[in-house]
């Protein structure tokens, strides 16, 4: 079992309620897309998955290990081993592309190691080929700075992907690019987990783009899973259900579900 | 009702806005008393001719060739004094600024079970920090001249002290006011604290780290001056002389020595601005 939750629950300091019971067992290997409204609780739950966020109720196990009762050397082993890809890119616009993707390994490299890194880009043909996956190869020494939105968030895939984690977490990868582009990147989401056994979760905005690509749809709705699905058996009344009266034309947007099914092949053309 | 805002219109912070303004007035006016702030004093007619004729006594500035080569010799020291008091006083804050800025903890992420003991670490570390730069640089000067008989290098070590704490402080707040996220990232993904420094803050806060520590150097060579004053040597030790020697035109030349040195800091921290721009 690559993730497993057990009855977790969140409560911000707030006192705003995250997650209620969630429960969530992931195999090694496996891909599942996470689908719901905005604010319905995805992030927190990917947060939480990755040892970000403890829950406040609840168990975690990841990669076969308890992240909140660990030490914490083993803990910081345990998160180089777990990968997320940021719904806004973490990267700071002065920082050469390539330096950016070498920050993927810095949970496996010593201090010396990591410091040569930052001074003269020291794995580039590692940071090029992770580029390349993504269709920047050329843009090596570039700065972050000269890139668009979609390019940095293309950036910060190629990091995860050179981190190489066993369990990929990405939180609305795609939600910056558009919509050939978005393809080509869960392309290579998809393909490193399958070339590597690495599970792979991600929580995404387009239900098209998760029915395409993920065997198995979780839909979250106001902290709770609605529904743990195979992609097949995701039917449009139930996509109606978890998006019902979602602000910002939610209802529109389910009902529009089948037609961006049909129009598919169009997008991806 | 016309010109009154709906309740759930009105901004919250409001009211602690307005008090936080009124506060300070209340605070600024007496103290503006107690430091016998009178501004007309100094347009006086009578004040301003006795002032006029005192400036009058310090032109033009002196440049007997000797007095050059004491002013060069001096000015040196001065340099000498304020970069080694930085170069130590950096080496003591770097690590406290690491230690003291919240982006930058480990146990925050989660919270993990680290957490209490990382607050009470940093707030044992800005409390060493205050300790630190607390006690004035010419408090400690006096100190080290009266106790050891040091000349320049009890400067140098009066500096590294209040330095090393000033550094520390700014650096972490200026580490802290930048934007955390992509530290945080890489703390998440299992990097150290350091590489997350170097990969995820630094890019963000270099220009002002370098900015705010080129003119840190630029206090310290006044602070050097000033402590010349109580046996430290350099251009304020210089300046003490001229002073009570009374020759004003030293003191011009004195003073033209520190107007290039403000303007030599200058210009060194737009070329580093310039260079990690």
């Amino acid at each position: 079992m690559s993730l497993r939750l057990d009855s977790v629950g969140v409560v911000h300091p707030n006192g705003r309620r995250a997650l209620a019971g969630v429960d969530l067992g992931v195999a090694a290997g496996e891909r599942v897309a996470l689908i719901g409204p905005s604010g319905a609780g995805k992030t927190t739950l990917l947060r939480v998955a990755a040892a970000g966020l403890r829950p406040t109720e609840g168990g975690v196990t990841l990669l076969d290990e308890r992240p909140w009762s660990v030490s914490a050397r083993a803990l910081k082993a345990l998160r180089a081993r777990v990968g997320f890809v940021h719904q806004a890119p973490p990267i700071p616009p002065r920082l050469r592309v390539v330096t950016a993707v070498l920050a993927g390994r810095l949970g496996q490299w010593s201090l010396a190691r990591a410091l040569r890194s930052w001074v003269l880009a020291g794995d580039a043909a590692g940071a090029r080929d992770a580029l390349a996956r993504v269709g920047l190869g050329e843009r090596l020494f570039d700065r972050c700075d000269q890139l668009s939105g979609g390019q940095l968030q293309r950036v910060a895939v190629a990091r995860t992907l050179y981190q190489g984690p066993r369990l990929l977490l990405a939180d609305e990868p795609v939600s910056a690019l558009d919509a050939a582009t978005a393809d080509a990147v869960l392309r290579e989401l998809v393909g490193y987990s399958t070339a590597s056994g690495a599970t792979l979760v991600a929580s995404l905005h387009a239900v098209d783009l998760a029915l395409r690509w993920f065997p198995r749809i979780v839909g979250v709705r106001e902290g709770v899973v609605m529904f743990d699905l195979p992609a097949a058996e995701v039917t449009p009344e139930r996509l109606a259900a978890l998006y019902a009266g979602d602000a910002g034309g939610g209802v529109a947007q389910a009902v529009k579900v089948p037609a961006h099914r049909a129009t598919m092949p169009l997008a991806s053309a | 009702m016309r010109g009154v805002t709906a309740p759930e219109l009105r901004d919250p912070s409001a009211p602690r806005r307005l008090a936080w303004a009124i506060t300070a007035l209340v605070l600024l006016w007496p103290l503006a008393r107690l430091a016998e702030f009178r501004p007309a004093t100094l347009f006086d007619p009578a004040n301003v001719g006795v002032m006029g004729s005192f400036v009058r006594g310090f032109l033009p500035p002196a440049a007997e060739p000797e007095f050059l080569l004491e002013l060069l010799q001096a000015t040196l020291q001065t340099l000498a004094i304020a970069t080694a008091g930085v170069a130590l006083a950096f080496v003591i804050a770097v690590p406290l600024a690491i230690l003291a800025t919240r982006s930058l903890s480990i146990a925050a992420i989660g919270p993990a079970a680290g957490r209490r003991r990382g607050q009470a670490l940093r707030q044992g570390v800005r409390t060493l920090m205050v300790l630190l730069r607390s006690v004035p640089e010419i408090v400690w000067a006096l100190l080290f001249v009266r106790a050891s008989g040091l000349g320049p290098a009890a400067g140098v070590l009066a500096l590294a002290i209040t330095y090393g704490g000033m550094l520390a402080k700014v650096y972490a707040e200026i580490l802290e006011s930048a934007d955390a996220r992509p530290a945080r990232a890489l703390l998440q993904a299992g990097s150290g604290r350091v590489a997350a420094l170097c990969f995820g803050l630094l890019p963000l806060a270099a220009e002002e780290l370098v900015s705010y520590t080129v003119y840190r150097w630029e206090c310290a060579i006044r602070a050097a001056v000033v402590m010349g004053f109580v046996g430290a040597g350099g251009l304020g030790q210089l300046v003490d002389l001229a002073l009570k020697g009374f020759v004003p035109g030293q003191v011009t030349s004195i003073s033209l020595v520190f107007l290039a040195l403000v303007m030599l800091a200058e210009a060194i921290s737009a070329v580093l601005r310039k260079v990690l721009a």
